[in-house]
C-alpha cells in the first residue's frame, strides 16, 4: 500500500521542503487572486480539511490506528478559538496557536488511551468520543451557546492589502497559510527517524520494541499531533465560518474524514489533498446533478446522498489503494507502454508484469485477490 | 455546584425502579444491535457500520405493510424475512469484494452502504420520521396503586432478545450448521478442506445478523419512530455495547447491552438526557481502561 522508500521520490531536505511551500503559497495567492469569492471560499474549506487529513494521513497511514473522532477534535479548537476571540479579543495567530495547545492537550489524553486498545475497540472509543464531546456545548450553554453555538467577528484583512480586498480571500489565505504549515510539518515529520519509527511500530510492534522503540509513547505521539492537526483545522473553520456551533462537529464530520483520508490514499500527503478537494467537491457536484433533473422533492433531495454513499462504496471496490494509489498504478501503466514501445527486444509485457510492477510500486493491489483465486 | 442527591422517600424509590425498568427494556433493544454486529464480527472480522441503515429500511417496509392494512405480526414477519434477504444480498453483492482486505476498506464500504440506504429510505418515504405501532400495550403495569414504567410491549421486548439469544446460542452450539458457520469463520481454509462451503456460510452470518438487527428495529421503532436517520444513536450505542461486552463474544453483546441500558438511563433520569453520550463514552473509557478487549474478553491486552 504504501511505496517502499527504495522508489520514494528523493527526500527533500528540510531547506528545499521549505521552499516548496514557499512557492505552493506564491502560487496559492495567485489561484486565490483569480478566483471569485464562492471559489475562494471553497479554497479555505478544502484547505482547512486538508490540515486535518494530513494529521489523520499520519496517525492512520503511518501509525496504524484508527480514529472515527477527529470531528470532536476539530471541535476542540473551534470553540478555543471562537472563546479567545469572541470573549477575550485575541488576534488571529495567538488563538490559532492556543488552538493547536489546546487539542494537543486533548489528544494526549485520547492518545494515552488509545495506545491500549487495537481496531475496531480503538474505533469504538473514538466513535464515542466523537459523538459525546459536542453534548458538552448543550450541558454548559452559558460557556459554550448550547446548539447555536458561538458567533465571532470575521478576520480584518491587514490595511497595506487595501481597503476592497475581499474577505473570503483573506479567509482563504489564512486557511492556506494553516494548510501550509501544517504540510510542512507533518512532510518532515513523515521522512525523519520518527517517521521510520512509527512505520516500524505500524509493521510490528514486537519487533519495533526490540529494536528499542517506545512503541506507547511513539502511538501516543503520532495521535497528539493528529489531534494538534485537528485542532489547527478546526480554528481554521472557525474563521472561516465565524462560527463553532456543536451542529458543525457531527458524527457525519468525523466519519466523512475517515473517508476523504482513504478515499485520497492512505499514507500519502498527496492522497490528503485529493481526500480535501473531495470532500470540498463531492457534495457540491452531487448536489448539481441532483438539482439538474426535476424530481420529485423527496428524491432530489436524498440523491446527494445517494451518490455520495454509491461514489464511497464504488471507489473502494475499484481503487481499493485510493485515488492516489489509482493515480500511481496509472502512471506505472503509462510508462510501462511508452517503455515497451520504446525498446521492442522486450516481448510486450501485459497485465502480469503491470501487476508485478504495480506491487512493486506500492499501488497496492487488493489484498484479498490471492484469496478469492482459491475460493 | 448545585447537585442533588437523590431523595430516597417513596418517591425517589419509584423513580429509581422506574428507570432501572426502562433502562433494561431499552438495553435489551442495545443488546439485540450489538448482538448483531458480534455476529458479523465474528464471521466476516468486520464492524458493519451499515447494520443501522438495513433495520431502518426493514422497519420501514414493516410500516409500509401495516399502513396499506396488513396486521401488526406480518409486518413484524415481513421484517424479519426482508432483513434475512437484505443481509445476504449485501455480502453477496457488495461485502465480498472487500473481505479479507484492509479493514479500513471495509469500514468505508460499510458507511457508503450506511448513507446510500438512508438516502433511498428517504427518496421512497420521505425524511419526515413516522410513528409505528408497538405490539402490545404501552401503558406501565400498576403495582400497587402506582403505575411503573414498564409495559407489557417491554417485556414483550425483553422476552424477544432473551430467546433470540438462547436460539442463536443454541444454533452455535448444539446444530451441525452451527458448527460449520463457526469454522468457516475461524479457520476458513481448513474449513474449506473439509467441505464446508465458506461462502455460503459468510453470507448466511450475514443474512442471520440482519434478521436480529430488524428484530431490534421493530421492537425500539414504537419509541423512537422510523426515519432515515432515526436509528443512529441505536447503531452508536449498539456498537458500544457490543465493544463494552467484547466484539467476540455473544453474552457479552447481552451484558453490555443492559448495562449501557441501565447506565444510561439513570444518567438521563437523574442528570439530564444531554449527558446520554457524553456517560455511554466515560463508562467505554472506564471498562476499557480496565479490561482493553471488553468485559468478557479471553485475549490478553495489547502489550504496551
Amino acid at each position: 500500500m504504501r511505496l517502499p522508500s527504495r522508489i520514494r521520490p528523493p527526500r527533500l531536505t528540510l531547506a528545499r521542503s521549505l521552499g516548496f511551500v514557499l512557492l505552493a503559497a506564491v502560487v496559492l495567492a495567485l489561484v486565490s487572486e483569480a478566483l471569485s469569492s464562492y471559489n475562494d471560499l471553497q479554497l479555505a474549506n478544502g484547505a482547512y480539511y486538508f490540515a486535518v487529513l494530513a494529521g489523520l494521513t499520519l496517525l492512520t497511514g503511518l501509525s496504524g490506528q484508527i480514529s472515527l473522532g477527529h470531528g470532536a477534535l476539530m471541535a476542540v479548537g473551534a470553540y478555543t478559538v471562537a472563546l479567545l476571540i469572541g470573549n477575550e479579543h485575541w488576534p488571529v495567530l495567538p488563538a490559532l496557536i492556543a488552538a493547536v495547545l489546546t487539542s494537543a492537550v486533548v489528544g494526549v489524553l485520547v492518545g494515552a488511551a488509545a495506545t491500549r486498545l487495537r481496531g475496531p475497540y480503538l474505533a469504538g472509543v473514538t466513535l464515542a468520543f466523537a459523538v459525546g464531546l459536542p453534548a458538552l456545548a448543550g450541558k454548559y450553554p452559558s460557556t459554550f451557546g448550547g446548539a447555536n453555538g458561538l458567533v465571532i467577528n470575521p478576520p480584518t484583512s491587514p490595511s497595506w492589502l487595501g481597503q476592497s480586498f475581499p474577505l473570503e480571500r483573506w479567509e482563504a489565505w489564512i486557511a492556506c497559510a494553516g494548510a501550509l504549515v501544517v504540510l510542512f510539518a507533518i512532510y518532515n515529520l513523515v521522512h525523519s527517524a520518527v517517521g521510520r519509527s512509527l512505520q516500524a511500530v505500524r509493521d510490528d510492534e514486537i519487533a519495533a520494541s526490540l529494536c528499542g522503540l517506545r512503541v506507547a509513547r511513539l502511538q501516543t505521539l503520532a495521535f497528539v499531533v493528529s489531534a494538534a492537526c485537528a485542532g489547527l483545522a478546526g480554528g481554521l473553520l472557525t474563521l472561516v465560518l465565524q462560527l463553532a456551533a456543536p451542529g458543525a462537529f457531527t458524527l457525519g464530520l468525523s466519519l466523512a474524514l475517515l473517508t476523504g483520508v482513504v478515499l485520497g490514499g492512505l499514507g500519502s500527503i498527496l492522497g490528503a489533498i485529493w481526500g480535501a478537494a473531495l470532500l470540498v467537491l463531492l457534495p457540491i457536484w452531487s448536489n448539481d446533478i441532483a438539482h439538474a433533473f426535476s424530481f420529485s422533492t423527496n428524491v432530489t433531495n436524498n440523491l446527494p446522498l445517494a451518490i455520495y454513499g454509491l461514489v464511497l462504496i464504488l471507489a473502494m471496490l475499484l481503487w481499493p489503494s485510493g485515488l492516489q494509489g489509482a493515480l500511481g498504478l496509472l502512471g506505472l501503466r503509462v510508462s510501462t507502454s511508452l517503455k515497451n514501445r520504446a525498446s521492442t527486444r522486450y516481448p510486450v509485457g501485459g497485465a502480469g508484469q503491470e501487476r508485478a510492477a504495480a506491487r512493486r510500486g506500492g499501488a497496492s493491489p487488493p489484498q484479498g485477490r490471492e484469496e478469492e483465486e482459491v475460493r | 455546584m448545585d447537585w442533588h442527591a437523590p431523595t430516597w422517600g417513596s418517591e425517589g424509590v419509584t423513580k429509581f425502579i422506574d428507570l432501572t425498568l426502562n433502562g433494561i427494556s431499552t438495553g435489551a433493544v442495545y443488546a439485540a444491535v450489538a448482538l448483531a454486529l458480534v455476529l458479523i464480527w465474528r464471521a466476516t472480522r468486520i464492524v458493519n457500520f451499515a447494520q443501522g441503515a438495513m433495520f431502518m429500511f426493514t422497519t420501514f417496509i414493516a410500516s409500509a405493510v401495516i399502513d396499506s392494512g396488513g396486521s401488526y405480526w406480518l409486518g413484524f414477519a415481513v421484517a424479519l424475512a426482508c432483513g434475512f434477504v437484505l443481509g445476504a444480498l449485501v455480502e453477496r453483492i457488495v461485502i465480498r469484494r472487500v473481505e479479507g482486505g484492509p479493514p479500513l476498506n471495509a469500514v468505508i464500504v460499510a458507511l457508503g452502504l450506511l448513507i446510500l440506504l438512508e438516502a433511498i429510505a428517504g427518496m421512497i418515504w420521505g425524511n419526515t420520521p413516522r410513528s409505528f405501532p408497538p405490539a402490545f400495550s404501552i401503558r406501565g403495569y400498576e403495582i400497587g396503586g402506582t403505575r411503573v414504567l414498564f409495559a407489557p410491549n417491554d417485556t414483550f421486548t425483553v422476552l424477544v432478545v432473551i430467546g433470540t439469544a438462547l436460539a442463536l446460542r443454541a444454533l452455535f452450539q448444539r446444530t451441525k450448521l452451527g458448527l460449520q458457520m463457526r469454522a468457516a469463520a475461524f479457520q476458513p481454509e481448513v474449513a474449506r478442506m473439509l467441505g464446508v462451503r465458506v461462502g455460503r456460510m459468510l453470507t448466511l452470518g450475514w443474512a442471520l445478523a440482519a434478521l436480529v438487527g430488524s428484530l431490534a428495529g421493530v421492537l425500539i421503532a414504537p419509541s423512537v419512530f422510523v426515519g432515515p436517520n432515526q436509528f443512529d444513536p441505536l447503531l452508536v450505542f449498539g456498537f458500544t455495547a457490543a465493544i463494552i461486552g467484547g466484539l467476540d463474544r455473544p453474552e457479552g453483546a447481552a451484558v453490555g447491552g443492559v448495562l449501557l441500558g441501565l447506565v444510561l438511563s439513570y444518567v438521563s433520569g437523574y442528570e439530564g438526557a444531554s449527558l446520554v453520550t457524553l456517560a455511554a463514552l466515560v463508562l467505554l473509557v472506564v471498562v476499557l481502561m480496565i479490561r482493553p478487549g471488553g468485559l468478557f474478553s479471553s485475549t490478553r491486552e495489547r502489550q504496551v
